[in-house]
């Protein structure tokens, strides 16, 4: 408990838990944001990038008849990032489109998704958990002293999370759609009228989104065993970021994963893991009281 | 004398048989059932009548007044452990409940000592979820907190409360629950005879239950709770507060959900935390919208068809349930959003009208996959 070095190892934990809830939190910020509506199939892209990382390893394996883990892995992170990228585009196209201005009944069609998705998984690779091989220099450590260990996979993580974010920014500052991107957030009917195609934006933006819980999915295959209904361990705190870190905003959000994957892992080492969980949500309650729309809201005029 | 009476009911006499008949006929049926059903499956609709309790709360405050809460499995689970608690008392005879034992306490714990005695038991059936109800919707609403929030809020509260109750193993049996409840007020669980007077006290409860939310949504109150749902901004502005409102309803639900746990518990013998948590929560939401939300009657319909399928459906072919439960979700949204009630009094038993509806529907799917190919291409 005194120990310093334990509580920079809580916090490092709690920065690259974190980190992963970010991921998964952006595309449910990005998709709020820009249509007002919240996936509840969202923890299914989770899974559907991790079983697509245990795939790509099998793949290696009838290949090379090795795991291959060094390779695969990597090819593995864009392979799940376009998978369940294109997933979240079907699922936009097919269901979401239909439901613009629907919130509520939004939830309860994407939750019928998600069973779907999850059934789906179950019937294709079985209930029963599987595992990933890591990559071999993965699972080495760096040792800054004899207490302070860090694993090397979660700062890996934790540079993948830092190069999503470079991309996201570059897309939604730099590149065109993202510039449509903005202008449709700010308002819709206006973008709409000067010319740009909000339906595909809106789907691009579903699908990146969706994209990035996909690589997710990827980093917790790192982490621990891929199971059908692995997203709905993360997806409720991914929801709680959401609130936190206010309507559709990207710094909030970042501000909001960072928050709850510290407390979340400082909580859980001065106490239990189920009480750290219940005092954050708690925490976020009280808070939202002092400021109801989250760490930061768009200014409205 | 007959423009009295067409005055008094303004659809006419058919008007108003068509808005009692079909809880009339379903309280007949449902006290018919124990003559041609088995026993197994007059306790199996026995708990289902307790979840139709349960549907019937989620109805009064989504259907009437937009708040969806994904966590009223919570409210239903307390309900049930307080009433649990009083019949693992009397199952225990006196001694310390097992699972206390094997968990190495050594005496009972000071907050459940009172659950021993039915008059404290009993009441805080509805107290102890009305009380959470009541302190998360007054901080919930009162920071104007809506829709989606108000969702995704709830759902948390169904993952912390459950996680909650698994962890605290000495004190609530954790993953296991309450099991091996074995009496009531002296009776035995496992006899025929309880299950069925159990099944019609259900049945009067549900009864009284729909009573008392039908009586709610006429009156002034309930009007002003649809006012909220429609524009919530316009009754603020009229000089209503809806948080006090809104916190009021949803404690009024809990505590009805929490009924419907504590007529659950003894006809399954035990609780546990798994009917608290986020999965069994949202599907109480879909039994409402398959039945048809805001109608009340619906709730029960829907409570019982989905809960019947389900137990038919998971015995013969336990893999496509969960299929057919996804398709039921989107289905119950996309295709028939007013539920059964809806196109029972849209359209009456007009099929072919009611097939073309779901004909425009269906083509409307069709077009959408059109899209996704020529998106595709």
């Amino acid at each position: 408990m005194t120990d310093p070095a334990a509580w920079v190892v809580q916090i490092f934990n709690g920065l690259s838990m974190g980190s992963i809830f970010l991921l998964v939190a952006l595309g449910l910020a990005l998709s709020f944001g820009l249509m007002n509506i919240i996936n509840l199939a969202h923890g299914e892209f989770i899974m559907i990038g991790a079983y697509t990382t245990y795939s790509m390893q099998q793949l290696a394996i009838v290949l090379t008849g090795t795991p291959a883990a060094d390779y695969s892995y990597f090819i593995s992170i864009p392979v799940a990032f376009l998978v369940a990228g294109a997933a979240g585009f079907i699922i936009e196209r097919l269901l979401i489109r239909h439901l613009y201005g629907r919130s509520l009944d939004t939830l309860l069609a994407t939750w019928g998704v998600g069973l779907f998705l999850q059934q789906l998984a179950r019937t294709i690779f079985g209930a029963p958990n599987v595992q990933v091989v890591s990559p071999s220099w993965l699972t080495a450590t760096v040792d800054i002293t004899t207490n302070l260990v860090l694993p090397v996979k979660r700062i890996f993580i934790i540079a993948l999370v830092i190069l999503c974010l470079g991309g996201l920014f570059w897309y939604m500052f730099r590149s065109n759609w993202g510039r449509r991107t903005r202008a449709v957030m700010q308002n819709r009917p206006m973008a709409a009228s000067l010319g740009v195609a909000t339906n595909q934006v809106d789907s691009l933006t579903f699908a990146l989104g969706s994209g990035l819980a996909g690589v997710a999915g990827c980093a917790l295959a790192l982490l621990g065993p891929i199971g059908p209904s692995m997203g709905t361990f993360y997806i409720v705190d991914a929801f709680i970021v959401v609130i936190l870190g206010g309507l559709g905003q990207i710094p909030g959000t970042i501000l909001a994963a960072l928050l709850i994957g510290m407390f979340n892992s400082i909580f859980e080492f001065s106490t239990t893991a189920v009480v750290g969980k219940v005092l954050v949500f708690a925490l976020v309650i009280l808070f939202l009281q002092w400021k109801p729309r989250g760490l930061m809201q768009l200014r409205g005029r | 004398m007959v423009s009295l009476v067409l005055r008094r009911f303004p659809g006419g006499m058919s008007g108003h048989l068509s808005r009692f008949g079909p809880p009339i006929i379903l309280l007949l049926l449902l006290l018919a059932a124990p003559l041609v059903l088995s026993d197994f499956r007059v306790n199996l609709l026995g708990k289902i009548l307790a979840f139709a309790i349960l549907a019937l709360s989620l109805d009064l405050i989504w259907g009437y007044a937009g708040m969806l809460s994904l966590g009223h499995g919570v409210f239903f689970g307390l309900g049930g452990y307080a009433f649990a608690m009083f019949l693992k008392l009397e199952a225990a005879k006196g001694e310390l409940p097992d699972f206390m034992f094997w968990s190495g306490l050594k005496e009972l714990p000071i907050f459940w000592a009172p659950f021993q005695y039915a008059w404290f038991a009993i009441p805080m059936v509805v107290i102890l979820p009305s009380l959470l109800a009541g302190a998360l919707g007054f901080l919930v609403f009162r920071s104007r907190i809506t829709g989606v929030y108000f969702a995704l809020i709830s759902q948390a509260l169904a993952l912390m409360v459950s996680i909650l109750f698994i962890g605290q193993q000495p004190y609530t049996g954790g993953t296991n629950g309450l099991t091996n409840l074995t009496s009531v007020f002296g009776h035995s669980l496992y006899s025929v005879e309880t299950q069925k007077a159990l099944y019609y006290i259900t049945i009067a409860f549900l009864v009284g239950s729909y009573l008392l939310c039908l009586g709610v949504v006429s009156s002034p109150f309930g009007r002003l709770l649809v006012a909220i749902r429609d524009d919530e901004n316009r009754v603020r502005f009229s000089g209503y507060d809806p948080a006090i409102f809104k916190t009021a309803v949803y404690a009024l639900s809990a505590a009805l959900a929490g009924i419907g746990g504590a007529l659950f518990a003894p006809q399954v013998g035990i609780v546990s935390p798994t009917m608290m948590g986020i999965v069994p929560s949202i599907e109480v939401a879909v039994w409402v919208a398959v039945g048809g939300r805001g109608t009340l009657i619906g709730a029960i319909i829907g409570a019982i068809i989905v809960n019947y399928a389900k137990s038919l459906l998971s015995e013969a072919f336990p893999d496509f349930w969960t299929y057919f439960l996804g398709a039921l979700f989107i289905g119950a949204v996309l295709i028939f959003p007013r539920g059964i009630i809806g196109l029972l009094r849209r359209e009456g038993w007009q099929w072919p009208q009611w097939m073309s509806v779901a004909r425009r529907r269906l083509n409307a799917v069709g077009s959408a996959t059109a899209s996704v190919w020529r998106g595709i291409r």
